[in-house]
């Protein structure tokens, strides 16, 4: 029973991690219709800025995240502009390639700049600590975690469904051609779009920074399991990447406290499980 | 072009002469690897590598190149044929380096053809992942079962006698490196023959439009598991040859990593052209192991900025770019 | 028995008739065209017949065989052979391979592997004379991406002629093609083996009333009309589905 409530605790918060990074990538895809595989990268920039600006500047924790955040979409937004935009609509190795271009040359910039050991950021002394749950304790940085995730869930449906450029936003998913003859801007909402989906990544690479250490390969690592969360999920849709991380999130998750030996042999089954089943994804639009 | 050209007496000096280009390309590949040869003589271990790559990235041009399909996962054809090359060695005394190549062929095609069955059943974005998921399920199978294949030290033990039982695989590794550019040379051309064959057109056929193929009553599925096993063949040698060379075996052979490498070289050379995937490797695996012994992590960031470039302005990559600027010097000077 | 036969086919898209119980046969020879608004079911049926979409109820037999549960591909090979609206071809490939591909397909061929077309005289002649009989010789070795669009179409037809069907549907032959090159896509027609049964969906009418021995009004679904072109004209609910004003405005008896 013990280890059961252990685990649900681990992959809960793990899986709201994979959520908060992965659901900007599903917008992405959903809306530009790019494999964009230098996500897990953005994800990593946020994590180098909010460990920078905690470790050496001493700044506050929650100055961290916003730096970290704003930070990594002002590497982005120029990405976009230059790079991204030539690449809408093209075929998928064509995306494939420039993506693992950009996440290899990032790689490769973070290890010149920041070096190869791990960093850490420094926690808050809330976080740090336990937090009794009345049955077990679990510590207070997965916690936040998960609220951060639950968040990040709600906010993003409200824009999406209750606000004028979630309106302009679906437009453009459903039919990018007529929602530009009725006259919205579709390059500006794709590039706000794009700037949202990096700053999500960044928020979760703060977040998740005790669960997926921040390191120059972090970009190649997890890149595969954010990707796999979008298929398995569906482009574009929110149930579904959540869905779809909390489910892989657990997969993996008890994997490695019941049968580490196997490693993520069981993760990757599931996956192949998964998407033969629903080549879409769970939630995702049939073509 | 006249009508009168598509008449059967005409269009066989056509077809002796695309035997003719065959042959003139596989004596400007064997006047490389001799020039090489000669040239180098202490990196013939890197240049046998190569090789191995090469067969590697040709595999990958078959299904992606010349059948459409989008893969991340290449390298489990390659590691199939490794794995089993060095495990007949290793742990059966299967010893004999042409049977341990035969050996790989037949593991990479069989891998081929049962990984397709899950690969083709995406498209896309989910083809993609499957892909990735097909050589990472193969990569954490290979590190389970250390038994077989000596997990994340590696297989070693792989001892290959004698080639036709004269020509001992020496240190400097001349054996090893004559035997890959002979196997590459007759690789390259059963593929020259494969891609233009109706088989090869058929598979062009589907990367290009595969409701038109399904009209016209062929099959789309089954051809490209085909291709996939063929492929698979291919990569296999490549696999085995590595096992060959190198007396042992990674589970980097297996990996994510190579499989997306594998591309680039195909992507950096230029897809859907057999030249294209050689020229590729090369220049990829000899820059890769200059700059890198230098720092590789200012490799990684060379690589990546390379292939933001191609995508950028050479699409078709270093034969298609050459071939542009070959045809508009020939305008120029008509 | 006819040489192709739809019986009582059916077929409902969320509860709405798109095929509404439709029966129509060929017999050798036939020149048909099948007319009728926008939406009343045209694609449909195609999709049905060749096999890309399972009816709900209803049969088709082709050369005396029932191939209702046939997969679309087997039914090509049995020779039901359909050409496509807008143009699907290799846009990388030529003429002559687009013709080769055809045909090695229809001689069981398209799977060898170490054989090359231009080793078989018998393929190469065939590729030659029926790319000269719809004056398609002198791009034959052009990729089709740079070949004109009515050329494209012509190929369409050559496709369809390689392949020797005994019943051939015509999507829409020449759409999008200039009026000015239609007399092309008619010529070509005219070309077509005189067995062969085909059914042509059309939306021109001069190119319907010139080709078509017998006119099939499809409105919401189901046949309202079979018979002449003659008399396609007079019957009142055509006119009332589908020619209107177009019928009032010209004498197409």
């Amino acid at each position: 029973m013990q280890t059961i409530l252990s685990i649900g605790a681990d992959a809960l918060s793990y899986g709201m991690v994979l959520f908060i990074i992965s659901i900007g990538l599903s917008v992405t895809m959903g809306l530009m219709k790019v494999v964009n595989l230098a996500h897990g990268a953005f994800a990593m920039i946020g994590g180098y800025i909010a460990s920078y600006a905690t470790q050496q500047m001493g700044l506050p924790f929650g100055v961290a995240i916003i730096a970290a955040v704003l930070g990594t979409m002002l590497v982005a937004v120029p990405l976009e502009r230059f790079l991204y935009r030539r690449i809408y609509g093209a075929p998928e190795l064509t995306q494939v390639l420039m993506t693992i271009g950009i996440t290899f040359a990032i790689i490769g910039i973070a290890n010149f700049a920041m070096g190869p050991t791990l960093k850490t950021i420094a926690l808050p002394s809330q976080l740090q600590g336990p937090v009794d749950l009345g049955f077990r304790t679990i510590a207070a940085h997965k916690l936040f975690a998960a609220a951060v995730g639950v968040v990040v869930a709600i906010a993003l449906w409200f824009i999406i469904e209750r606000t004028p450029f979630g309106v302009r936003l679906r437009a453009s998913v459903d039919d990018a051609a007529m929602a530009g003859a009725l006259g919205i801007r579709t390059k500006i909402i794709y590039a706000v779009s794009f700037a949202l989906a990096v700053g999500l990544a960044a928020l979760g690479g703060v977040v998740g920074a005790q669960l997926l250490p921040i390191e120059p390969y972090y970009a190649l690592h997890y890149m595969v399991t954010f990707l796999v969360v979008v298929s398995v999920g569906g482009a574009g849709s929110i149930t579904g990447a959540l869905v779809a991380a909390l489910l892989l999130g657990a997969v993996q998750t008890t994997g490695r406290y019941l049968m580490p030996e196997y490693g993520e042999f069981f993760f990757y089954l599931a996956v192949i499980a998964i998407v033969c089943v629903f080549p879409n994804g769970l939630m995702g639009r049939s073509k | 072009m006249s009508e009168t050209t598509l008449n059967p007496s005409a269009s066989t000096p056509l077809w002796r002469r695309s035997v003719t280009r065959d042959l003139v390309a596989v004596l400007i590949l064997a006047a490389v690897a001799v020039a090489l040869f000669f040239l180098f003589p202490s990196n013939l271990a890197l240049l046998t590598r190569i090789v191995a790559m090469m067969l590697l990235v040709l595999s990958l041009d078959l299904v992606t190149g010349y059948s459409g399909v989008a893969t991340l996962g290449h390298a489990t054809l390659f590691g199939a044929g490794a794995y089993a090359a060095g495990i007949v060695a290793a742990k059966f005394g299967i010893t004999d380096p042409l049977l341990m190549l035969a050996v790989g062929a037949l593991a990479g095609a069989a891998a081929g053809a049962i990984s397709s069955l899950v690969i083709l059943r995406g498209h896309g974005l989910s083809q993609l992942v499957l892909s990735i998921a097909v050589v990472s399920l193969a990569h954490e199978a290979a590190n389970k079962l250390s038994g077989w294949t000596g997990g994340s030290d590696g297989l070693s033990g792989i001892s290959p006698s004698a080639l036709f039982g004269m020509f001992r695989f020496d240190l400097f590794g001349r054996t090893a490196f004559i035997m890959s550019v002979v196997l590459l040379l007759v690789v390259f051309v059963v593929l020259r023959i494969i891609v233009r064959s109706p088989f090869g057109m058929l598979c062009r056929g589907i990367k290009q439009d595969p409701v038109r193929i399904r009209a016209m009553g062929a099959p789309v599925y089954f051809t490209l598991v085909k291709m996939y096993a063929i492929a698979g063949a291919v990569a296999g040698l490549g696999g085995a040859l590595s096992a060959i060379a190198t007396k042992v075996v990674g589970l980097d052979s297996l990996s994510f990593t190579l499989s997306a490498e594998a591309l680039v070289m195909l992507v950096l050379g230029g897809t859907g052209k057999l030249f294209g995937a050689l020229v590729g490797t090369l220049v990829f695996v000899w820059f890769e192991d200059r700059v890198s012994a230098i720092n590789p992590f200012h490799w990684l960031t060379i690589v990546g900025c390379l292939l933001v470039a191609v995508v950028l302005f050479a699409p078709k990559g270093l034969t298609g770019a050459a071939e542009a600027i070959w045809k508009r010097m020939r305008g120029a000077r008509s | 028995m006819s040489l192709f036969e739809v019986k009582n086919l059916r077929k409902n898209f969320g509860g709405l008739a798109v095929t509404d119980d439709v029966s129509l046969s060929l017999q050798k020879g036939d020149r048909i065209a099948l007319i009728g608004p926008n939406g009343a079911g045209k694609t449909t049926f195609v999709n049905l017949v060749t096999g890309h979409l399972k009816p709900l109820s209803g049969t088709v037999h082709l050369d005396g065989q029932n191939v209702t549960k046939a997969s679309p591909t087997q039914r090509v090979k049995q020779g039901l052979v359909r050409s496509f609206q807008v143009t699907r071809l290799f846009s990388e490939m030529t003429p002559e391979e687009h013709v080769a591909l055809a045909i090695l397909q229809r001689l069981g061929r398209s799977g060898h592997l170490f054989t090359n077309f231009k080793t078989m005289p018998e393929v190469v002649e065939e590729i030659g004379s029926i790319l000269a009989l719809l004056g398609l010789g002198g791009i034959a070795r052009t990729p089709v991406a740079e070949i004109a669009y009515g050329q494209q179409r012509l190929l369409e037809i050559a496709l369809a002629m390689a392949l020797r069907p005994k019943v051939l549907l015509l999507d829409e032959p020449a759409a999008g093609v200039p009026s000015s090159d239609t007399v092309l896509i008619e010529r070509a027609l005219a070309q077509l083996p005189p067995g062969l049964a085909v059914l042509m969906i059309e939306h021109d009418m001069d190119f319907v009333f010139r080709f078509a021995q017998r006119v099939v009004v499809l409105a919401a679904g189901a046949i309202i009309f079979d018979g002449t072109p003659a008399e396609v004209g007079k019957d009142a609910r055509v006119r009332e589905a589908y020619l209107g004003s177009y019928a009032d405005d010209r004498s197409v008896a």
